[in-house]
């Protein structure tokens, strides 16, 4: 599949932004951050809501008619897409009200305390239905498969734990179940990308070149003319392909920089405490962003949509 | 809407049955099927650089060519390709907005060009690339079986068949209703054991294709009579030669 950079961009951002958003809510909902400065709060709430705006309106740079956008929120009965939408616009509602109530008015207690519970489970919800975007495709064997939605998940909340974590350490409040808790994070997300990519390649996909055709009967098929000289847009969308050993050099730079670099940046800040610790912490999302990035653009380019059978590709 | 009513027992069906058979592969279906539509429901089939050695453009129907088997059982296959108007369509139930959608009254499925937004998930969900993105109008578009035709009074009723079965010289495109068991199309899937395309993914597309029959005596199968040796007619006595160039007149 093309890897299309807004949308790689958008669910790195909002994924970062939605963890973020979701673990403040879910703290400020226990009263973890009751005696927290509201300033914290801005900072934590602006920059979550500013990783999901900007997604947002990044990927609606990759529509033809983005002067359309909100027709995308009717169709919540079927499409994961609409769902997606409609569950990033309410998620806003709460992530309003606990801004007000803890940045603006200062309350920690209460129905802030709901509002913060309601942000976290609507951003959950939202990742939740970005990744079955994807996981419904059954066209795309890459994609419609059981581990691309724990990975949407856990990259998600290690991204938005590393930024809370790094705000947390600014602030001069670090928490060592913060640090832990993302540290843990960046070692499930190791594994399931380490899962996600065997699957890849070693689990074939349904349909063949035969299946394509009607044709297996006869035998082997195989394209022997395409239908025209040029290139057209299923070629460009669905048949992009990316070098087998490009793709092992990419891989390895995801799992270096998105999942090994922070997790040591985390160790180091655990181990020296001060001043090496705040700048180990507030440095670790960004190796661990560069790298999640990467494995969005692995996880397009890596994709094989079934259409390209039809184009000779031996295998989807 | 892109919640539909799910075909029921009865209901009608239209799509086409195309005879891999008899296809020659000339592609006058895909061409005539541009000419028709670039002025029809969803006008127009837009092209890019039509002039240049990049030209691409939105095409609804393409003659992809196949070889299968091995040897002397190998054999080429014509394979056009196009919507197949699938019974549970999932370019249907991603669509965000409610644009794409499936006729109820004849299981068409079409796109609504004022109400998509070009998300492209539709194509992504299509598993037979159907659909075409087109990137100057910024809408999806895709075959409509010439839903501008089928219905049309304004043509003669032979002509009221998608542009691709009008136009194909070898006969090897049908247009009917799949939905009746009756009909020319079904008959015709019953007999040629009709094959649908990737049945694995669970879309019940309603187009199908017939597969090329059996050959019976393989490339020449070496029953044939041979040729009588042709006369040597220089060495035939001169009158006899006259009489030969005479006869052979």
């Amino acid at each position: 599949m093309h890897p299309a950079f807004s949308v790689i961009v958008f669910t790195t951002a909002s994924g970062a932004g939605y963890g973020l958003l979701a673990l403040t809510g879910l703290v400020f909902a226990a009263g973890g951050f009751a005696s927290m400065h509201w300033g914290f709060g801005f900072c934590a709430i602006g920059l979550g809501t500013a990783l999901v705006a900007g997604g947002l309106v990044s990927s609606t740079l990759h529509l033809g008619r983005p002067e359309r956008t909100l027709r995308a929120l009717t169709q919540v009965r079927t499409s994961w897409l609409s769902r997606e939408g409609a569950l990033a616009a309410l998620a806003f509602l709460p992530i309003l009200g606990l801004f007000i109530g803890w940045v603006a008015m200062g309350l920690v207690d209460g129905p802030v305390r709901l509002a913060a519970l309601a942000a976290a489970l609507l951003s959950i919800a939202t990742v939740h239905a970005t990744a079955m975007i994807y996981r419904s495709l059954k066209p795309v064997h890459q994609w419609c498969n059981g581990h691309v939605v724990p990975v949407y998940h856990v990259l998600a909340a290690m991204t938005g734990a590393l930024l809370l974590n790094a705000l947390a350490h600014l602030w001069g409040a670090p928490s060592q179940a913060l640090a832990a808790f993302a540290l843990l994070a960046c070692v499930a997300g190791a594994f399931l990308k380490e899962r996600y990519w065997r699957f890849v390649d070693e689990d074939a996909a349904p349909s063949t070149p035969g299946t394509a055709t009607g044709l297996s009967a006869l035998g082997k098929v195989r394209l022997l003319d395409p239908p025209h000289t040029g290139s057209n847009y299923v070629m460009r969308e669905m048949g992009f392909r990316v070098a087998r050993k490009h793709a092992l050099k990419l891989r390895r730079a995801a799992l270096l920089l998105g999942f090994v670099a922070p997790a040591l940046l985390l160790l180091v800040a655990a181990l020296l405490g001060g001043a090496t610790a705040t700048v180990a912490a507030t440095i670790a999302p960004v190796p661990a962003l560069a790298g999640v990035l990467a494995e969005r653009w692995l996880f397009f380019a890596e994709a094989r949509h079934s259409a390209s059978l039809y184009y000779g590709a031996e295998a989807a | 809407m892109t919640s539909y009513a799910r075909p029921a027992e009865g209901d009608r069906k239209l799509g086409l049955v195309i005879d891999l058979d008899t296809c020659v592969g000339c592609h006058a279906c895909a061409v005539n099927c541009k000419e028709w539509n670039t002025s029809g429901h969803s006008a127009p089939l837009t092209d890019l650089e039509p002039w240049s050695r990049d030209a691409s453009g939105v095409w609804f129907n393409r003659i992809h060519s196949f070889e299968a088997g091995e040897g002397a059982q190998g054999r080429t296959v014509h394979f056009p390709r196009s919507c197949l108007h699938c019974e549970e369509p999932a370019c249907v139930e991603v669509c965000p907005t409610g644009a794409s959608y499936k006729r109820v009254e004849d299981g068409i499925v079409l796109v609504n060009a004022d109400t998509c937004i070009g998300c492209k998930l539709c194509s992504w969900a299509c598993p037979y690339g159907a659909r075409e993105f087109d990137e100057d109008e910024g809408v999806m578009k895709k075959c409509t079986l010439c839903v501008d035709r089928i219905y049309n009074e304004n043509l003669p009723e032979a002509e009221r068949v998608p542009a691709c079965v009008s136009t194909c010289p070898a006969g090897a495109r049908h247009f009917g209703d799949l939905g009746d068991p009756g009909s020319s199309v079904s008959r015709m899937v019953q007999e040629r054991g009709g094959i649908e395309l990737m049945p694995e993914l669970g879309y019940k597309p309603v187009n199908r294709y017939l597969p090329p029959r059996p050959r019976t005596g393989g490339c020449g199968g070496g029953k044939a009579k041979a040729l009588e040796p042709a006369i040597d007619t220089a060495a035939l006595h001169p009158a006899l030669r006259w009489l030969d160039r005479i006869l052979s007149r």
